[in-house]
């Protein structure tokens, strides 16, 4: 059992764009004072990963990526943030 | 930025150059696509005939590797457990002035709330036949309680509830495991229910009762995760 990509495929472009996507707000998290505003890029990824789980065929991944990733992770890390400090020194 | 041009993030920067390149050259010598094991395989043509669950995943997580779910149920349990006893232990309350939520949040978590209930026991319930499952609903289910105590607020989990409901579900996941050690025979977990007709909503044996357990366990257990550090926080 092999897997093919065939070149110029749309599912390949659009994946493609999907992973530099994540790649930025990934990369982003880094550069941001505000945690919040870090917080909110770190979702960015799980929702980007969502889709890209959802484009290579795993929907039940990608659901329980969208339910735990972007809801119930981003959600915890707002608590902590705001019993904590919202702005890195 | 700063902290980059340190010799210290020099070092950093090393090692996980060494990192990347020791795992990017093992990675790169797995070939693609092509699965050394032959079990994937074997689920794939016969899963359908075995548990009559047209959801394969299903199949894989509640039959064949039913062992392991129960593996992992008990993990989540363990970590929310661990989690309530260290938030339980710090004294250290601060008493903070809430601002209240707006009045659109606070219309929106009164329409979506049950919606998102309803879409998380949808997604446990009918978990052999459409993609989702008892860990999917279960998280959907935590993550509608989450919007509760961000909008409503106020409105809380009763703890003993929800520890009930948890124990409760995961007792009836051992005890299903057991009654088909007795009933079914050969092994713990098996499927002795009958498998139904293809499609139905009632079928497959045992998977939507497994699912519906698991589900109720991780709901109420993400549920009181959010319910205790929302307390802390206050």
């Amino acid at each position: 059992m092999t897997i093919t990509a065939r070149k110029g495929d749309p599912m390949i472009i659009i994946a493609t764009v999907t992973v530099f996507f994540m790649l930025g707000a990934a990369v982003s998290i880094f550069f941001f004072k505000d945690l919040m505003n870090a917080v909110v890029a770190s979702s960015l990824v799980s929702l980007t990963a969502t889709v890209l789980f959802f484009l290579l065929q795993a929907p039940d991944v990608a659901m329980a990526e969208a339910a735990i990733g972007v809801a119930l992770v981003t959600g915890i890390f707002v608590i902590a943030i705001r019993r904590t400090e919202r702005f890195e020194k | 930025m700063r902290d980059i041009l340190s010799f210290r993030g020099f070092v950093a920067l090393f090692l996980l150059g060494i990192i990347v390149a020791g795992i990017s050259s093992a990675v790169g010598q797995i070939p693609f696509g092509q699965p050394d094991s032959e079990v994937g395989q074997l689920y794939l043509e016969n899963g359908l005939q075995d548990t009559g669950a047209p959801n394969l995943v299903t199949s894989v997580v509640a039959g064949y590797r039913a062992l392991d779910t129960l593996g992992e149920v008990v993990v989540l349990f363990v970590a929310a457990t661990g989690l309530s006893a260290v938030l339980a232990t710090s004294k250290r309350r601060v008493e903070r002035e809430l601002e209240d939520a707006s009045l659109v949040l606070k219309t929106g978590c009164r329409i979506f709330f049950p919606l998102i209930l309803l879409f998380g026991a949808y997604l446990f319930i009918h978990g052999h036949l459409t993609p989702g499952g008892g860990f999917q609903g279960g998280a959907v289910i935590g993550s509608a309680f989450l919007l509760v105590y961000l909008g409503c607020s106020g409105r809380r989990v009763s703890a003993d509830a929800a520890g009930a409901i948890e124990s409760l579900s995961g007792f009836g996941f051992v005890f299903l495991g057991l009654l088909g050690l007795l009933v079914g025979g050969s092994y713990f977990l098996s499927n002795f229910l009958p498998k139904g007709d293809l499609y139905e909503l009632i079928s497959a044996g045992i998977f939507p009762l497994i699912y519906i357990l698991i589900g109720l366990k991780v709901g109420s257990e993400f549920a009181g995760i959010v319910d205790s550090m929302i307390e802390e926080s206050k």
